[in-house]
C-alpha cells in the first residue's frame, strides 16, 4: 500500500507542493545576441533592440524591460516606434510590418503584437516593387510611409494597415514633376531616406539612392524643391526648424543644402569629406544636431578613409573644434541621439550618443567635457571576454557589498556622471529583498562581480588575476596612448575584447565567502589563487607553492600546456580582492573542482589528477591525493591528447546538427521557403513556388536517407574502472561530521571523482590562539567506491535535523541555527546517475534515488535550495534543485530522495547553456542562452525577479518629468503613483511586510545590518510605505 | 609435469607466479602451490590431491570456489585451468568423497550461503542408467526470458545477468523508425533498435536478442519517446542486471501459448505489432526499480584506511585478476585492490587476510 502511496498522491502534499515550487523564466540578462536592429523613442524615452532571431527587447528606466517575439525566427531589420504613442513597428527581413504595442493588463504593461503586414504589389510587378528600405511613421499617428525598392512610396492606414493606394508616391509621379536634367538616369532607383518636415507635417522628403532628394507636399501631390547631388545617397538629415537638410553619401562625404520655396533646385550650401582627401567609405547616416551655444553636433558613422581605417566601426562627433572618431570593437549596427523630446523646443540639444555595436550597447555623454561613456545599468556585455564559469552568492552582507561597491567605482572612474539618460516607464517590481552577487569568470582571467539582486544585472566589480602572472603581451596599454595624436583622432570605446592574451588565464572555478571576504579563483593552467579583500591599494608579493599531484607515479608525461610564470617580486595591486597565495597543480591541468573553508583558513583543489589541501593561513600545502588510475593515459598526458574524444564529440554534434536541421525542415512549412526562393529573382512568378516547396522536400528526404545510411549506434556496455578520466575530481566538500565515531565530530574534507569514488579526509585544525603554531592534519578516513562508477558531482552531509549543515561562518555570524549535532548525520553523494543516503559515521546505504534507471537523464548540476511557501511566511523545506542533461530542472526532496517537480528549462540540444547553469540557494538559477545572455528562472513561488512595468503613454508624461531631475523624490513620486492606480500592488508590500515580521531569519538579519551600523544606503529610493514592510527585511531603508 | 606442483611452507611469501592452493578435505586443510601460468594436467592434479590428503585409495570430487564464492567443480583440464587462473589470489579447493556429494551443490549459488553443508555434485551422469538433464542452478545463468506469461507473444522480456560476468554485455542500439496500427491507419513511430551484437559477448551468447529487435522496454521503463542517449544512459545504469522487453525482428521462434500452432506466427514485420503493444501495468509490478534493487551490488566502503606503516611491494598488474568481482564483499574488496594498485598503497593487506574478513573490511 506504501508504495502507491509514495509517488505524491498525498494530497496535503500536493497542495504544499504548489505553495513551495512554481517555475518560471523571468528575465534574461545581458546584451542580446546579433542584435539587428535598433529604436528609440523620444517621447516615451525607451530604447528597443531587435534581434536577427526575431527578438524585441524594450529598455527604460532601470527595471523597465519588455521583450516580445516575432512568431517568425527572422532578422528584424529596422524598429520605429509611432510618434507619441506607446506602440511601435518592427520590419522583418522577410518584408513584413508587424505593431507592437505596451498595453496595461492589471496595472502592468505588457509588450504583445496587434497584427502584421506584408506589403502586396499589384499582380505581375517584381517582388523588388514592394521590397521595404524605409519606413516612416507620420505624425498624425495613422499613417506609415514605405519607401520600397522600385522607388515607390506607399502608404498603410494604422493600425489595420489599410493600404492606401491613391495616396501611393510613384517615382513616376515624381519624375514628370521634375525638370529634365533630373530626370535621366535616374529611373528604378531605391527610396534611401523618408523624413517628414520637423515642422510641417504636410511635407515628406524623400531621398533615393542615386542621389536625388525631392521634397514632397503631401496635399497639393507635388515636388516642392529638389536636390541633385553626383553621388549615391546613404542617408539625410533634416534640421529641427526645417530650413537645412544634411545628406551623406556613399564616398564619404555630406553636404548641407538649404531649403526654401523659392529656389526649386539649390545648389549645396557647404560639401565636406571630413576623412578626405584620400577615398573614403560611405557615411551611412548622419545626425546635425543645434545647441543653444551656436556651434552644431556633427555625427556621423563611417566615412574612414578605406585604405588605413576601412575596417574599423566607427562614429565621428564634432562640435566646437573638437573631432573625436569613437572606434568599436565590434560592428555598430544603428546609432541614434538623445535629444530634446519637445518638437516645439528650438534647438536639438543633444545630450547622448547610443550607439547598438554588434556586442555591446554604448552611450557617450555629449554634454560631459571629453565624452565620457554612461556606464549602463542593463545591457551588460557579459561576454566582453568569453564567460567559462560562473558562481552566485546570496544574501550578501551589507559591509562586504558596500566594500565591493567602493572598490569598483574605483575602477569606474571614467564613466560620465550622468543619470542613465534612458529613464522611460517605471518599474513596479518590489525592490529586491536581498542582496544577490553572481560572479563570473572569463577566458582573459578576470572574474566580474555583478549585482544579480533585481532585474537589472549591473557590473559592480571586476577582478583581474593576470596581473600575478608574466604574459606576452604586457606593453599592450601603451600600444593604445601611442595611437592617440594620430588622425583620425580615434578613441577606443567599449567593453568587449574578446581576446584573451593567453589561454591558460581562463578562470575556471570560484569560490567566495561572503562573510570574510576570502575569495578562491582557479583557472586553465592550474593555478589556483586565493584573495582577500583589501579597501586600500597595496603592492606585495604572492606567496607561491607547487602542488605535486601526481606524487611518486612515475614515467608519465604531461603534453598538456606549461604552468603560468607567476611575476616574481611585489606586485602592486588596486582596491578590491588581492591575491596573498598562489598554489599551482603539477600537472599543470584545468582545476576541476575548489572548495574554501574561510573558518578554517582552508582551501582545496582537484584537477583530473588528483586534489590538494592547503592552508593559507600558515601557506603551507596540508596533503595531496592523486586520484589516477595507472592506466588512465588521456588524463596523464593532457588536453592534447584528448584527440579522440574531441574527434568523438565532433562527430557527435555533427550529427546533432544534422538531425537538428532535418527535424526543422520538417517542422517549417514549405509556403515561407517558396516566397524566399521567389524574392531572388523577378519575373516568372508562376512556377516558382511549386519549385520551392520540392526544394524544401528534397533535402528532407536527403536527411532522411543519410541517416538510414549511417544510423548513429551506441554501445551498452557497463562502466568499468579502466575508463578514462576516472580520476577527475568532480567535487569538494568541508563539513564538520561524525566521520569516524558517533562521539566526536570533526573537521573533513569530501572529495568525488568522474569514477564514482568518494574520499575522506578527517582533518585536524589547531584551535585559534594556536592556528599559527600547529600544523593542519589530515588523514584518509574513508574511501567509497561506487558500484554503478557514475561520476559523483554533489556532496552533502545533513545534520541530525535532516536540514543541510550550514556555510562556514554562517553559525558564527547568527545568520543560522547551529546544526544539530545530537541526532546522526547522513551524508549524500550525488553522482549523475543516482542520489544516494548514507548513513555517519559508519558509511552504509539508507536510501537512493536511481535517476537514469528511471528516466534515462543524467544529473548535470545540483545544488540545495531553500524553498519558501508562498502560503505560510515562516515555512520553507531544504531540497536539491538539480539540472539533468535533458535540460529539465527537478526539485528533489531532501531527506527521502523523492523527486517533487520537473520542469523542462533549456532546450537538451544546448550543450553550453545546460553546462553553464548556476543555481541560487533560494531556488533561483541562471543559464546562459546564448554567449551574451543569462536567463534567469526561478522554481520558487517565493522568490522571483521579475520585470514589473508601466509606462504611461506619451500624453500623461511628456512634460511632467525634468529630464535629469535625479533622485529619490521622483522615484518615490512614481511608485506612489504607481500604487495608486492598482489595489493588487499595494497588497504585495503588506504582505512582505508580515512575512519580515514572522520570519526569525528575518529578524536576524535586521540585527545583523544594524551591528553594521549602515543604514539607507541600499535601496533608500523605495517609497516610505514599501520601506517598512522591506525595513526589517534587508535592514537597508529607513 | 609434477614439476610444476611445488609443496609450499612459506604461505606468507607471495610470488607473482605461484598460486597458492588450501585445500580442504573434511576438516583437515593441505596448503601447496601452483604454477599460475603452467599449471598442467588435471589427471596430475588430481593424483596431487589424493596423495597430499592421503586419500589415494577413495573416490573423490574436486571442486574450488571461485572469485563469487561459488562452488565449482574440477574434473577436467579446462575448468581446472580456469580455476587456477581465476585464483586470486588463493584457490580454495574442497574435496568430497564421491558417495557423500549431493547433486545440487555446485553451482551458482553463493558458497558462504551453503559453506555448512559444504557437498560437492558429482559430473558424472555416465554413471547413472538414464539420461540425466543438469539441474538449472548447476551453472551461472547468464540471461533468461521472464514475464512469459503476462507479455503478448510478440515481446520478450530478457534478462542479462552479468554477475561476475567477465563478458561484456556487447551489443550496440540505434535509432529507427516502426509501424504501429493505431485507430487511423498505420503509422511510423520512432523506436530504438538493436544494431550490432559484438561476437562473444554476452547479448550475442544468450541467442535471446539479435539485430534490429525492437528495444520496447529497460528494466520496466517504456523507451517510447525517449532518445537514443536517453535509453542508452538507462540500459548503461541498469547493466549490472538488464532487463529488456524487445520486439524480435524474427518472430518464429516465439513462445506460443494456448492452442496455437507454432507455424502460424512467421515472421513479422514491424507493422505486425499488436495495438497492446506493451503490456498491461499490473505486469510492470515486478519490476518497480524499487524491487529490482534487490538485485543493486552494494558500494564498496573502506573505512579508516590509515598510512602504511611501511610501503607494501606493489602487486603485479598483470591483469590476471579479474577486475570486478560482484558479489561477497570480502571478495568485491579484494578484487577491487588487486585491480587497482593505488589501493595498496593505503591497504597494505597480506595476501591471506583477506579470508579472515579483517576488521579493515565492513560493509
Amino acid at each position: 500500500m506504501r508504495r502507491f502511496l509514495r509517488s505524491g498522491h498525498d494530497p496535503a502534499r500536493e497542495r504544499l507542493k504548489r505553495d513551495l515550487f512554481q517555475f518560471n523564466k523571468t528575465v534574461e540578462h545581458g546584451f542580446p545576441h546579433q542584435p539587428s536592429a535598433l529604436g528609440y523613442s523620444q517621447s516615451l524615452r525607451i530604447l528597443a533592440i531587435g534581434t536577427r532571431s526575431g527578438a524585441v527587447k524594450l529598455y527604460g528606466a532601470p527595471g523597465v524591460e519588455f521583450m516580445g517575439l516575432h512568431r517568425e525566427t527572422n532578422a528584424v531589420v529596422q524598429i520605429h516606434f509611432l510618434p507619441g504613442q506607446c506602440q511601435l513597428v518592427t520590419l522583418l527581413d522577410d518584408n513584413s510590418l508587424h505593431l507592437w504595442s505596451l498595453k496595461v493588463k492589471g496595472g502592468v504593461s505588457e509588450l504583445q503584437e496587434d497584427g502584421s503586414f506584408t506589403l502586396r504589389g499589384p499582380p505581375g510587378a517584381a517582388p523588388s516593387a514592394t521590397q521595404i528600405t524605409v519606413v516612416l511613421p507620420h505624425s498624425s499617428r495613422e499613417l506609415l510611409y514605405l519607401g520600397t525598392e522600385s522607388g515607390n512610396v506607399f502608404v498603410v492606414q494604422l493600425p489595420a494597415f489599410r493600404t492606401l493606394e491613391d495616396r501611393t508616391i510613384s517615382s513616376d509621379a515624381v519624375l514628370q514633376q521634375l525638370p529634365e536634367e533630373a530626370r535621366q538616369r535616374r529611373v528604378f532607383e531605391m527610396v534611401e531616406a523618408l523624413q517628414e518636415h520637423p515642422r510641417n507635417p504636410d511635407q515628406v522628403l524623400i531621398g533615393y539612392s542615386r542621389g536625388l532628394i525631392v521634397i514632397w507636399d503631401l496635399r497639393a501631390s507635388r515636388v516642392l524643391c529638389h536636390f541633385l547631388s553626383s553621388q549615391q545617397l546613404e542617408s539625410v538629415c533634416w534640421q529641427r526648424d526645417g530650413h537645412v537638410i544634411v545628406s551623406c553619401h556613399s564616398d564619404g562625404s555630406y553636404c548641407q543644402w538649404p531649403v526654401s520655396g523659392d529656389a526649386p533646385q539649390p545648389e549645396p550650401l557647404r560639401s565636406c569629406m571630413p576623412y578626405g582627401p584620400f577615398p573614403c567609405k560611405a557615411i551611412t547616416k548622419i545626425f546635425w544636431l543645434t545647441t543653444k551655444q551656436g556651434l552644431p553636433f556633427t555625427i556621423f558613422q563611417g566615412g574612414m578613409p578605406r585604405a588605413s581605417y576601412g575596417d574599423r566601426h566607427c562614429i565621428s562627433v564634432i562640435h566646437d573644434g573638437q573631432q573625436t572618431a569613437f572606434d568599436f570593437t565590434s560592428r555598430v549596427i544603428d546609432f541614434t541621439v538623445l535629444t530634446e523630446a519637445d518638437p516645439a523646443a528650438a534647438f536639438d540639444d543633444p545630450c547622448a550618443l547610443v550607439v547598438l555595436a554588434e556586442e555591446e550597447l554604448v552611450v557617450i555623454d555629449l554634454q560631459a567635457a571629453g565624452w565620457p561613456p554612461v556606464q549602463p545599468p542593463y545591457l551588460a556585455s557579459l561576454h566582453c571576454s568569453a564567460i567559462t564559469c560562473s558562481h552566485h552568492v546570496s544574501n550578501i552582507p551589507l559591509k562586504l557589498w558596500e566594500r565591493i561597491v567602493a572598490a569598483g567605482s574605483q575602477q569606474h572612474t571614467h564613466f560620465s556622471t550622468m543619470e542613465w539618460p534612458i529613464d522611460g516607464g517605471t518599474s513596479l517590481a518590489p525592490a529586491p529583498p536581498q542582496r544577490d552577487l553572481l560572479l563570473t569568470g572569463h577566458e582573459d582571467g578576470t572574474v566580474r562581480f555583478w549585482d544579480a539582486s533585481g532585474v537589472c544585472l549591473r557590473l559592480l566589480y571586476k577582478l583581474s588575476t593576470v596581473r600575478v602572472f608574466l604574459t606576452d603581451t604586457d606593453p599592450s596599454d601603451s600600444l593604445n596612448v601611442q595611437g592617440e595624436d594620430e588622425w583620425p583622432p580615434l578613441r577606443k570605446v567599449g567593453s568587449f575584447d574578446p581576446y584573451s592574451d593567453d589561454p591558460r588565464l581562463g578562470i575556471q572555478k570560484i569560490f567566495l565567502c561572503k562573510y570574510s571576504g576570502y575569495l578562491a579563483v582557479a583557472g586553465t593552467a592550474g593555478q589556483v589563487l586565493v584573495l582577500e579583500l583589501n579597501d586600500e591599494e597595496a603592492e606585495h608579493s604572492v606567496a607561491q607553492v607547487e602542488a605535486d599531484l601526481l606524487q611518486d607515479q612515475e614515467g608519465y608525461r604531461w603534453k598538456g600546456h606549461e604552468r603560468l610564470c607567476a611575476r616574481p617580486g611585489p606586485v602592486r595591486f588596486e582596491p578590491g580582492f588581492q591575491p596573498f597565495v598562489l598554489v599551482q597543480c603539477q600537472p599543470p591541468a584545468v582545476v576541476t573542482s575548489l572548495a574554501l573553508h574561510s573558518e578554517w583558513r582552508l582551501v582545496a583543489f582537484g584537477t583530473s589528477h588528483g586534489f590538494g589541501l592547503f592552508d593559507h593561513q600558515q601557506r603551507r600545502q596540508v596533503f595531496v591525493k592523486c586520484t589516477l588510475h595507472p592506466s588512465d593515459q588521456l588524463a596523464l598526458e593532457g588536453p592534447l591528447s584528448r584527440v579522440k574524444s574531441l574527434k568523438k564529440s565532433l562527430r557527435q554534434s555533427f550529427r546533432r546538427i544534422r538531425r537538428s536541421r532535418v527535424s526543422s525542415r520538417k517542422r517549417r512549412p514549405a509556403g515561407p521557403s517558396g516566397e524566399n526562393g521567389e524574392a531572388g529573382a523577378p519575373a516568372q512568378a508562376r512556377p516558382r513556388p511549386l519549385q520551392g516547396q520540392e526544394g524544401a522536400a528534397r533535402p528532407e528526404r536527403a536527411g532522411v536517407q543519410s541517416m538510414e545510411l549511417a544510423p548513429v549506434q551506441r554501445r551498452i556496455e557497463a562502466r568499468s574502472a579502466e575508463d578514462s578520466f576516472t580520476g577527475f575530481v568532480r567535487t569538494l566538500y568541508f563539513a564538520d561530521t561524525y566521520l569516524r565515531d558517533s562521539s566526536r565530530h570533526c573537521p573533513s574534507l569530501w572529495a568525488g571523482t568522474n569514477g564514482g569514488t568518494v574520499y575522506a579526509f578527517a582533518l585536524r585544525v589547531p584551535p585559534a590562539e594556536r592556528r599559527m603554531d600547529e600544523p593542519v592534519r589530515a588523514e584518509q578516513a574513508k574511501e567509497i567506491q561506487l558500484m554503478h562508477r557514475a561520476p559523483v558531482v554533489g556532496i552533502l552531509v545533513l545534520d541530525g535535523h535532516n536540514v543541510p549543515l550550514p556555510e562556514p561562518l554562517e553559525v558564527a555570524h547568527d545568520l543560522s541555527k547551529s546544526p544539530d549535532m545530537q541526532g546522526g548525520h547522513q551524508l549524500l553523494v550525488v553522482s549523475e546517475e543516482q542520489f544516494k543516503v548514507f548513513t555517519l559515521p559508519k558509511v552504509s546505504a539508507k536510501l537512493k534515488l536511481k535517476l537514469t534507471a528511471l528516466e534515462g537523464s543524467r544529473v548535470r548540476r545540483v545544488s540545495v535550495a531553500h524553498f519558501g511557501s508562498c502560503r505560510a511566511e515562516d515555512y520553507g523545506e531544504h531540497h536539491l534543485a538539480v539540472l539533468t542533461n535533458l535540460g529539465d530542472v527537478q526539485v528533489v526532496s531532501l531527506p527521502l530522495l523523492k523527486p517533487q517537480v520537473r520542469y523542462s528549462c533549456i532546450r537538451r540540444e544546448d550543450v553550453s547553456g545546460i553546462a553553464s547553469c548556476v543555481f541560487t540557494k533560494y531556488g533561483q538559477g541562471f543559464y546562459l542562452i546564448s554567449p551574451s545572455e543569462f536567463e534567469r528562472f526561478s522554481l520558487s513561488t517565493k522568490w522571483l525577479v521579475e520585470p514589473r512595468c508601466l509606462v504611461d503613454s506619451a500624453e500623461t508624461k511628456s512634460h511632467s518629468r525634468p529630464r535629469n531631475g535625479s533622485g529619490p523624490e521622483k522615484a518615490l513620486d512614481r511608485t506612489r503613483n504607481s500604487g495608486s492606480q492598482s489595489d493588487g500592488e499595494e497588497r504585495r508590500p503588506g504582505r512582505v511586510m508580515e512575512h519580515a515580521l514572522l520570519n526569525d531569519e528575518r529578524v536576524l538579519k535586521e540585527i545583523q545590518s544594524t551591528l553594521e551600523g549602515d543604514r539607507g544606503s541600499y535601496g533608500d529610493w523605495r517609497s516610505q510605505r514599501v520601506a517598512v514592510g522591506y525595513s526589517l527585511s534587508n535592514g537597508g531603508a529607513e | 609435469m609434477n614439476r610444476s606442483f611445488h609443496k609450499s611452507q612459506t604461505l606468507r611469501f607471495y610470488d607473482c607466479s605461484a598460486v597458492e592452493v588450501k585445500s580442504k578435505f573434511g576438516a583437515e586443510f593441505r596448503r601447496f602451490s601452483l604454477d599460475r601460468h603452467k599449471p598442467g594436467k588435471f589427471e596430475d592434479f588430481y593424483k596431487l590431491v589424493v596423495h597430499t590428503h592421503h586419500i589415494s585409495n577413495t573416490d573423490v570430487t574436486i571442486g574450488y570456489a571461485d572469485v563469487h564464492g561459488d562452488l565449482l567443480p574440477i574434473n577436467n583440464d579446462d575448468n581446472f585451468c580456469k580455476a587456477v587462473s581465476s585464483a586470486n589470489p588463493l584457490l580454495r579447493v574442497f574435496i568430497q568423497k564421491r558417495e557423500e556429494a549431493e547433486h545440487s551443490s555446485f553451482g551458482a549459488g553463493s558458497l558462504s550461503r551453503r559453506r555448512k553443508a559444504l557437498a560437492l555434485r558429482e559430473d558424472g551422469p555416465r554413471r547413472r542408467a538414464h539420461l540425466h538433464i543438469g539441474l538449472p542452478h548447476d551453472f551461472r545463468p547468464v540471461s533468461s526470458i521472464i514475464d512469459v506469461d503476462i507479455l503478448p507473444e510478440t515481446h520478450r522480456r530478457v534478462r542479462l545477468y552479468r554477475h561476475g560476468c567477465q563478458k561484456p554485455l556487447g551489443f550496440y542500439i540505434r535509432d529507427g523508425t516502426s509501424v504501429r496500427v493505431a485507430p487511423q491507419g498505420l503509422e511510423k513511430v520512432p523506436g530504438i533498435f538493436i544494431s550490432r551484437m559484438v561476437p562473444g559477448g554476452l547479448a550475442e551468447s544468450t541467442g535471446l536478442l539479435a539485430v534490429d529487435d525492437e528495444v520496447l522496454e529497460v528494466n520496466g521503463i517504456e523507451v517510447a519517446g525517449k532518445t537514443l542517449d536517453q535509453v542508452t544512459d538507462m540500459m548503461i545504469a541498469n547493466s549490472h542486471n538488464l532487463i529488456v522487453t524487445v520486439k524480435p525482428a524474427n518472430q518464429r521462434n516465439n513462445v506460443v501459448r494456448g492452442s496455437r500452432a507454432s507455424g502460424s506466427s512467421g515472421r513479422s514485420s514491424d507493422s505486425a505489432a499488436s495495438r497492446h503493444s506493451l503490456p498491461a501495468t499490473p505486469a510492470l509490478l515486478p519490476l518497480q526499480p524499487d524491487d529490482a534493487d534487490s538485485d543493486d551490488e552494494p558500494d564498496v566502503v573502506l573505512e579508516g584506511v590509515l598510512e602504511p606503516p611501511r610501503p607494501a611491494p606493489r602487486p603485479p598488474v598483470n591483469g590476471a585478476g579479474p577486475a570486478s568481482a560482484r558479489d561477497g564483499p570480502a571478495h568485491r574488496l579484494l578484487s577491487s585492490l588487486r585491480a587497482d594498485p593505488r589501493h595498496s598503497l593505503a591497504l597494505p593487506l597480506p595476501p591471506g587476510a583477506v579470508e579472515e574478513h579483517g576488521p579493515a573490511v565492513t560493509l
